[in-house]
């Protein structure tokens, strides 16, 4: 899904906890996420700590749109 | 004719451990074969004999994969199998990803390894080198077929046994080219298939021209303020009842949902319709797959222009490729017309 979009020139990321399939696929922008039943957030947390890593993580996505890359390009912190 | 020693992987499905809520148990082991273990058991060579069952969560292996592969390498390094099974992992991508890596950590350890895949399993195209993935159906409903075929080929592999071409073993192409004597010199066979296909005969070719999908990265956006950015999942993520009836696997359809003037996703109104994850979590908070109240505090304060105002789902489990490409494409024509500048997908 995320090749066909961005066939069509509109820039994406994707943001997936098992980075090796994305990788395989053929994404260009990654970003790691938290765990695969909940990618953007963590249970354990209170739900102010999860708001925020939450934000935290759609910035770096945000980051990584906003990056040149020529090439498969995995966003770690 | 000599012992010969087999350890099976499975993970905790068929392990018989539990479903999705145990799908974070670390790799752990036992005495006895379990599952389909039993049946290979049974349809293994008699010398051959399956010393320890090693199972593991497919949730554990993949958000734990160094650790999960330190210890499955520390237990083959303790058991020192002749063979290695895994799986067979079918259309489980997960569970094919877990296998693929046990067999490359087998292939690191000079055991080799015996898997069964679905050919669109990402743990084919992931792992294909270091061990032989016998191609399945994508659901359990082939394990009737794919056991014997498992089977036959490890008890060849424990025994030393040559190993034939992926058409005559049953096993997917691993991509390896080995040499061999033909009759006919390669001029011949060349003029031979050409007359094959003029004649529009079925002929094998002895080089299937690879196929890389690859796509150029497009443009990063240069300005956030100013863009609008879109949402999509393969989460399975739906307003609550699933109106569209999206299947929990092999998903036959996406769905396009609004978003206008809703701050954050509540359980209230929204769910996942993903099969194949511990859905609890999902449908506790549905920003944690599509993070719609983080997205908003953004745009309100305008580090991005724009909210796109539809989300757009489907179910990734199990689902084909290309039904996962046709999606995919009637979603990018919308978001051009509609002047999207980016995407995040996210995917459980």
């Amino acid at each position: 899904m995320v090749k066909e979009i961005e066939r069509k020139g509109i820039a994406v990321v994707h943001v997936c906890t098992v980075t090796p399939i994305s990788l395989t696929v053929g994404a260009n922008r990654i970003v790691p996420a938290v765990a695969i039943p909940h990618p953007f957030g963590n249970p354990k947390l209170s739900p102010q700590e999860e708001f925020s890593l939450r934000k935290k993580l759609v910035e770096r996505a945000l980051q990584a749109l906003a990056t040149p890359v020529s090439d498969q390009h995995v966003f770690e912190n | 004719m000599e012992q010969k020693r087999v350890v099976v992987y499975l993970n905790q499905f068929f392990g018989q451990i539990g479903g999705e809520d145990k799908a974070d148990t670390p790799p752990q082991s036992t005495d006895k074969p379990v599952g389909p273990a039993v049946g290979l058991s049974a349809l293994l060579p008699k010398n051959c004999t399956i010393v320890r069952t090693i199972i593991c969560g497919d949730g554990y292996f993949n958000e734990n994969l160094e650790e999960a592969s330190a210890a499955v390498r520390q237990m083959l390094k303790e058991l020192s199998p002749d063979v290695v099974v895994a799986g067979p992992a079918f259309n489980a991508g997960r569970y094919g990803m877990a296998c693929g890596m046990v067999g490359k950590i087998a292939f690191e350890l000079g055991i080799p390894a015996v898997s069964g895949m679905y050919p669109e399993n990402p743990g084919v195209e992931t792992y294909r080198p270091y061990l032989y993935i016998i191609e399945t159906g994508n659901s359990a409903a082939s394990m009737r077929t794919a056991l014997p075929a498992m089977a036959k080929l490890a008890g060849k592999l424990a025994n030393g046994e040559p190993i034939g071409a992926p058409a005559e073993e049953g096993y997917l192409s691993r991509g390896i080219r080995r040499n061999l004597f033909a009759e006919k010199r390669g001029s011949d066979r060349a003029i031979d298939m050409l007359l094959q296909k003029i004649k529009r005969e079925d002929f094998t070719t002895e080089y299937p021209v690879p196929h890389f999908d690859r796509v150029e990265p497009a443009a990063a956006i240069t300005d956030l303020s100013q863009a609008t950015i879109a949402l999509v999942t393969s989460g399975g993520i739906v307003p609550k009842g699933n109106p569209d009836r999206i299947e929990a696997s092999s998903a036959s359809r996406y769905g396009r949902y609004s978003i206008d003037g809703i701050d954050s996703l509540t359980p209230e109104a929204f769910q996942t319709a993903h099969g194949g994850y511990d859905p609890v979590y999902a449908n506790e908070n549905p920003n944690r797959v599509v993070p719609v109240d983080a997205l908003r505090e953004l745009e309100r304060e305008g580090r991005i222009g724009k909210l796109f105002p539809y989300f757009y789902a489907t179910v990734g489990n199990g689902t084909s490729v290309a039904n996962a490409r046709a999606y995919a494409q009637e979603i990018a024509a919308e978001l051009v017309n509609e002047g999207v500048q980016a995407v995040i997908l996210t995917s459980t």
